[in-house]
This record gives C-alpha cells, structure tokens and sequence, in this order.
C-alpha cells in the first residue's frame, strides 16, 4: 500500500529513488577522491575500506529499513497518534516501526550491499571468514536498531530530541565506515566499551582482512559481534519498556 | 522595513525550537570531530593536499558544520513552508496578497538561517577550537569578505531551494526533487570532500558551478587561500549566481502562477 500511495508521484519517486541510491555512497566516492591524493588510509587500502564502508552502512541500512520509523516517535506523541496505537491489539513498537514504509531505503540496502561485494572481492576467503562476515552483517543489523530504539525511547521525555538519536546512528554509521585507526585510542575504547559500535564492522572485519587489532585486545572481541548485539537488544528492550510506561500522554 | 521584520519574526520563531537546536549542535560537533580524524589521517599521509594543510583542512570541517544548518544543506527553511502550502493550496492565497512571494520567503530564510549561525554555527566551531587546531581570518579584510560569502551563500541557496520547492507545482510532491537536491548540494557543496581535492577536470567544473558558493569561496576567504582580486573574485561569481537563480526562480513562479487551479472555489 505504501509503495502504490508513493508510486502515484512517479516523477518524485523516480527522483526519491535515484537519490537515495546515489546518497548512501556519497561518502564512498569522498573516499575514492581521497585516494587520488593518498595510497593508504590509516594503514587500510581502498577496497579495504570499502569492505568496512560497506558492512557499516549495510547494517545501518537494514536497520533503517527495519525500526528507522521509531524516530518519529516524538511525532506520533505530539499529534497523539500513540494514544490510538495503545488501545490496539498488537505490539506497539511493531506499530511505531509500521507507520511508514518507505521503498527508497531498500535502494540503500542495495548500494551497501554492492560496496561491500566490491570490497569482498579482494579479501582471501576461509570458511571461517566467511562465517564471520555472516556473522558480523546479522550483528550489525541488530546492534545498529537496538541503539535506534534505545535512544528514541528519549522522546518519551523530550518529544523533540530526534536528532540525539541521529549523532548515534547516522554518526556511528559514519565514524565506522572508515578504518577505526584513524581514532585516538580513547575514541576507539569508547565505541568498544561504551557504545559498542566498532562490533558492527571493525573488530570481525579485523579477523576478516586478516589485521592486528592496534590497541592489542583479546582475539575474542573479533568473535563477540553476536554477543554485543543480543546484550544491546535487552537493553533496547528494557529502555522502550521504561519510556512506554513512563508515557503519559499529551494533556487534554 | 516589512522585509526587515519578516526576518526578526523568522529568526524568533527558530529561537522556539530550543531542544532542536541543542541537538543539531550536538550532531554537527560529533560528525565535525568525526571528519576532523578523517582529514587528519588523509594530510598525515599527504600534507599539502589541495594546497591545504593539516590545520587548513580541520579548519575547513568546522566551517561546513557550523555552516550546514544555516544553509540548509539538507533542505528545509522557508521554501520548504511554500511547497507545503502549494500542496495544500494555500499558496492561492499568497498570489493575491500585495507582497512578492520571492521576497517574503527570503527574508524570512535570511532570518532563520541568521538564528541558526549563531547558534548551530558558534557552538560546533567551539568545540572545535577547543579539541583541534583551528585558524582564524588572517585580518579584518578577511572577515568582511567570509561574512558578504556567507550572506549570499544562504541566498544562493535558497533560490535553489525555491527551485526545489516550485517544482511541487507541477509533480505535486518535492520530497523526490527535494532528495536529490540534497544529494547535489552536499556532494558539489564541497560537504563530502573539499572541492580542492576533487581530481583535475571534475574540480574545474565544480568550482563553476552554484554550489562552489556553499562552503569552498567562504572557507577559501576565511583561510586566507582567497585574497585581494581571488577574494573579489570569488564573490563575484557567487553574487552572479545568485542574481541568475533568482531571476530563474521569479521567471518559474510566474509560469505557475498561470498554471496554477484552485480547486474548490
């Protein structure tokens, strides 16, 4: 139903279309013009890269696909459109998440996923790797929506603060779609520890590419993707819980 | 003078959206830290690049951030409230008042891209005087000239945006036109890379072109890159293209105002 509601501006859509592709590898092209000028990106090579690009904004595109609608959560409070999602039978979060479906993001997915093909292409292959590389995209998928609900249960409390939760996932998309090394290493234990975000790519993609870890962490942590993502989604879960009972309606 | 108070309306208006801006600032500081490391890593590697150096380029990231809102890079501000009453009809409204809708529209994006430099802009680049080593105009030339280039930055920008919102005159919807408009202005503005570092041919062209006059004339004045007759230069071209985008933009509203049926009357 959504896709025929947005085919019935087919100019617009066409140009919707077009222009989600092209923006979800902008910064892969910034990336291949910096490469004109430099032959190594801190100590990465293009396809490198472009396998780390890849798997961070193909987990990110997935998740957006999936739960990216739970952004306009503060929206749906304002207009009160949540009250009526309560008195349904069916799962809220699902409800928030259905609100929208928008077809363009899956030309992202798309995009991501060439990249990271791209990327792959120049990687030497082991079973195991592959097993990590399965691993890690599922992992991405589930670490990146977890941290959208999670910080989009703030609107509960500031119906206004969508763009908290964008510094967290368009920002973590973009700090991990270039080689964690290029960071000071007090940014790096940040996104190991703090906000797990270099377990969407950068330690499985370490055993994959076959690197040293420059900070010199156990081995293990390039194995831990699926254990972040499951410890994230009870966060996530525990977080939505909270705003949902914290949720007291607009007034009137 | 109306003009005059249509933009101190508009700038107070986005005065009222305290936790947004609170929250963009948050957002560009974090990309801008981001893109600082990025570029770091890239002039480490190569520290003349584009003619910049390391300090050049960290300069460079946070006079995008801290210019991005006010632009509306991504898109929105007043023209966005036009597309908005076109699709509702509304605009019917706005064609007989005795006012010039080009104009009305300007000054009120002037005044809300006045509210978000100093807030959206001045917090970013604080942050990013205290974490990296930013350069400053290289004198009060220098500052003039980055100020008239961020004035008819915002203009040129919005006759691109009215372009974007017109077209909803005829497709009746701009989120399309709207995304790949974004898509330009961010690449071509020089927001992905500095325009400097484009490979030769795609750099000459881009530096023709409209967007040139987003971020790389008033970061090239404000580093110094741009002085004397460059600096006039580059003003120069920016000026001509946002006379040319407006005169486009009163001739396209003039056609849909022939065009344009309200239905129900």
């Amino acid at each position: 139903m959504w896709m025929r509601a947005s085919l019935a501006y087919r100019t617009s859509f066409w140009m919707l279309t077009i222009g989600g592709f092209v923006v979800g590898g902008l910064d892969m092209v910034g990336i291949w013009i910096l490469f004109q000028t430099i032959d190594r990106l801190g100590g990465f090579s293009l396809t490198e890269v472009a396998f780390l690009y890849g798997a961070a904004g193909f987990g990110l595109a997935v998740a957006d696909m999936i739960v990216g609608q739970v952004e306009r959560v503060g929206q749906l409070v304002r207009l009160g459109k949540l009250d009526v999602m309560m008195v349904r039978p069916l799962p809220l979060l699902s409800q928030v998440c259905a609100e929208q479906f928008a077809l363009r993001r899956v030309s992202r997915v798309l995009l991501t996923a060439g990249i990271l093909t791209w990327g792959a292409a120049y990687v030497d292959w082991t079973p195991l790797r592959a097993a990590v590389t399965v691993s890690m995209l599922m992992s991405g998928v589930v670490i990146f929506a977890a941290v959208w609900i999670t910080f989009a249960t703030i609107q509960f409390w500031t119906a206004d603060s969508a763009e908290i939760a964008n510094a967290f996932t368009y920002g973590g998309s973009t700090v991990t779609q270039y080689p964690l090394a290029i960071y000071p290493s007090e940014v790096i234990k940040a996104l190991t520890f703090a906000v797990p975000l270099a377990f969407v790519n950068w330690y499985p993609a370490l055993y994959v590419l076959d690197r040293d870890d420059p900070l010199g962490l156990p081995t293990a942590f390039q194995f831990a993707s699926p254990v972040v993502a499951l410890v994230l989604t009870g966060i996530a879960a525990l977080a939505w819980r909270t705003g949902v009972r914290h949720y007291t309606s607009t007034g009137s | 003078m109306l003009h005059l108070s249509v933009a101190v309306s508009s700038f107070r208006r986005y005065s009222t959206y305290r936790a947004a801006t609170i929250a963009g600032a948050f957002t560009n500081s974090v990309f801008g830290i981001i893109m600082c490391f990025v570029y770091l890593a890239v002039w480490e590697r190569q520290p003349d690049a584009g003619g910049y150096d390391a300090s050049d380029a960290v300069t460079y990231v946070w006079l995008g951030q801290a210019m991005l809102a006010a632009l509306a890079t991504f898109g929105g501000g007043a023209p966005d409230d036009l597309a908005a009453r076109i699709k509702s009809g509304d605009v019917a409204i706005d064609f007989y008042r005795p006012v010039d809708i080009l104009g009305w529209y300007l000054a009120a994006d002037l005044g809300r891209a006045a509210f978000q430099l100093l807030t959206r802009g001045l917090a970013p680049t604080l942050v990013g005087i205290a974490l990296f080593d930013i350069r400053l105009p290289p004198g009060p030339v220098a500052w003039l000239g980055f100020a008239a280039a961020v004035v008819l930055a915002v203009v040129v920008s919005y006759a691109l945006r009215m372009l974007v919102a017109l077209s909803t005159f005829w497709l009746l919807d701009d989120t399309g036109p709207r995304t790949l408009a974004m898509v330009v202005a961010v690449f071509l503005g020089g927001m992905t890379v500095p325009l400097v570092l484009f490979p030769d041919g795609l750099r000459e062209v881009a530096m023709a072109l409209p967007w040139v006059a987003y971020l790389q004339v008033p970061a090239d004045i404000w580093l110094g890159q741009r002085a004397g007759t460059e600096l006039l230069a580059g003003l120069a071209l920016a000026a001509a293209w946002a006379a040319v985008l407006l005169a486009v933009a009163a001739l396209v509203l003039r056609a849909a105002e022939r065009r344009v049926v309200v239905q129900g009357g």
